[in-house]
């Protein structure tokens, strides 16, 4: 008789999203460093979120933490790791984690890493706790993806770099919101993106990004998972993935078989912009914000460098009490204060200060 | 440099990252940020209690000659805010001149205080920011 997958011991307790209030339009960053509107129209954007001057990955990875939690109704001293995946640390040495762990109430009796792969580093701390919480190991996980994303000024990056963070508290599948199915992970050495120590803003392949990179890993990861699982797209309500732009989840959920009315759900990015490790996980909070108990739901994020993970979960009547208990992804989004391209640039540090 | 003594930013940590208070046990009232005794009744005899996360703007004030580590920041707002329990001050985020009254909501947010200079160590805990309708 085969055994169950570790997974389905697991689930999702509690989910949470943040948004920064600031958002900017992308007329303003196509005027400023005159790029023609069709560039940023061919990314299906059409306003990106950006970081206050106070907030930081640390602060908007609480933020999501705290809301996840709640929805989880978790003692945190019930918890026994909080991983912490960005690409935009506030100290290149000192763990986010500990600060986040603490403000939590959830030290010092805890694991506590931040984790680094491009846009994946939260993906990676979410299969991990799969296995760390069907082990037996610990009760409670939280993950925490959350990015002030960083773009060199006048690269067509800056259309959809931006900020924001999503966490989940993953459990034994018991009482969760969601169980998980089976996971699956794909990753090569792919240079399709990267930032070199010290320096401000990262590079990428242009074209390079999408075919060898983006596409490849996630049709490897879904692919492999489906395999494993036996399941075809038809099998899933609700499919979400990385979304470096409006574009590209639309087309690798096309290349895979997936249909519009199965993708849209769970698109954030032309709203909000790319929140790198926040993507695919708001992506998903999105979804289950309106699922309903049996919904399967397919999430893949990606990273590049590169790799990417796909997870199958099962909504369970138990979302229907959790979902009210935090702020849903459109109410995040709907809260704005509209800014030009001169406090964008103040707010995200593109202007030298010397200071006295 | 800024010259922050790194261990008074490591001790008042907890209570700037989850809004912890002193509750006298004496004369019950509340003070924050909290200290070693009652500022109202000298009371050495104390508690600590989280406060709520949501309270009414009392009263402001508007900084525009700011430091250079704060000057992407300016005008700088602080604000008094009651709490029902306790009244605190703080900065309020979020928001120009032109975003603010007395007698609004605001809700506590974590966020950056500051930092010492480039290199040095950054302070987090809450803040205050109007509370906004989606």
């Amino acid at each position: 008789m085969p055994q169950p997958r570790p997974e389905t011991a697991t689930g999702i307790h509690g989910w949470g999203v943040y948004v920064p209030r600031f958002r900017i339009k992308m007329e303003y960053i196509a005027r400023e460093w005159g790029w023609s509107d069709s560039q940023w129209k061919a990314l299906a954007m059409i306003e990106k979120a950006v970081a206050g001057p106070d907030e930081d990955s640390t602060t908007m990875g609480l933020e999501a933490a705290a809301y996840a939690l709640k929805r989880a109704g978790v003692d945190p001293g019930d918890v026994g790791a909080v991983f912490f995946g960005t690409e935009s640390k506030p100290y290149a040495v000192k763990p986010s984690a500990t600060i986040i762990a603490e403000a939590l109430g959830v030290t010092p009796v805890t694991m506590a890493s931040d984790l680094e792969f491009a846009c994946r580093a939260a993906s990676e701390g979410l299969r991990a706790s799969l296995g760390l919480v069907a082990s037996g190991m610990i009760k409670y996980a939280i993950v925490i993806g959350s990015d002030t994303a960083q773009a060199n000024p006048g690269d067509v990056l800056e259309f959809t770099a931006s900020s924001g963070a999503a966490a989940y508290v993953v459990g034994p599948s018991s009482g969760s919101a969601a169980v998980f199915e089976g996971s699956y992970t794909y990753v090569t050495d792919t240079p399709d993106f990267w930032r070199r120590e010290g320096s401000p803003y990262p590079r990428h392949g242009e074209g390079f990004t999408g075919e060898p990179a983006y596409f490849a890993h996630i049709i490897g990861a879904v692919r492999g998972l489906m395999d494993n699982l036996g399941f075809k797209p038809s099998d899933f309500k609700y499919a979400v993935f990385h979304q470096p732009n409006g574009r590209f989840p639309l087309k690798v959920g096309e290349m895979l078989g997936f249909k519009p009315e199965q993708l849209k759900a769970g698109i954030v990015t032309p709203l909000i912009g790319n929140t790198y490790n926040g993507s695919a996980l708001i992506g998903l909070a999105r979804i289950l914000d309106n699922a309903a108990p049996g919904d399967r739901v397919l999430v893949a994020p990606f990273g590049s460098g590169a790799g990417s993970d796909a997870y199958s979960i099962i909504v369970t009547d138990a979302i229907e009490e959790k979902r009210g208990k935090a702020p849903k992804v459109d109410e995040l989004v709907s809260k704005k204060i509209m800014i030009d391209y001169s406090t964008y640039a103040k707010f995200r540090n593109m202007i030298k200060i010397v200071r006295e | 440099m800024t010259g922050l003594s790194v261990p008074a930013v490591w001790r008042g940590r907890i209570h700037r990252y989850r809004l912890v208070a002193g509750k006298c046990n004496s004369c019950g009232r509340i003070h924050y940020p909290p200290s070693h005794s009652c500022p109202h009744c000298g009371s050495r005899g104390l508690a600590e209690v989280e406060l709520p996360r949501m309270g009414r703007l009392v009263s402001y004030s508007i900084v525009y000659s700011v430091p250079s580590e704060s000057r992407s920041k300016a005008p700088v707002i602080l604000g008094l805010v009651d709490l029902g329990v306790a009244r605190v001050i703080s900065e309020i985020t979020d928001a120009g001149p032109e975003d603010i009254s007395v007698g609004m909501q605001v809700e506590a947010v974590f966020r950056r205080i500051t930092e010492d200079g480039e290199t040095g160590v950054l302070v987090y805990g809450v803040k205050f920011r109007p509370v906004k309708e989606a």
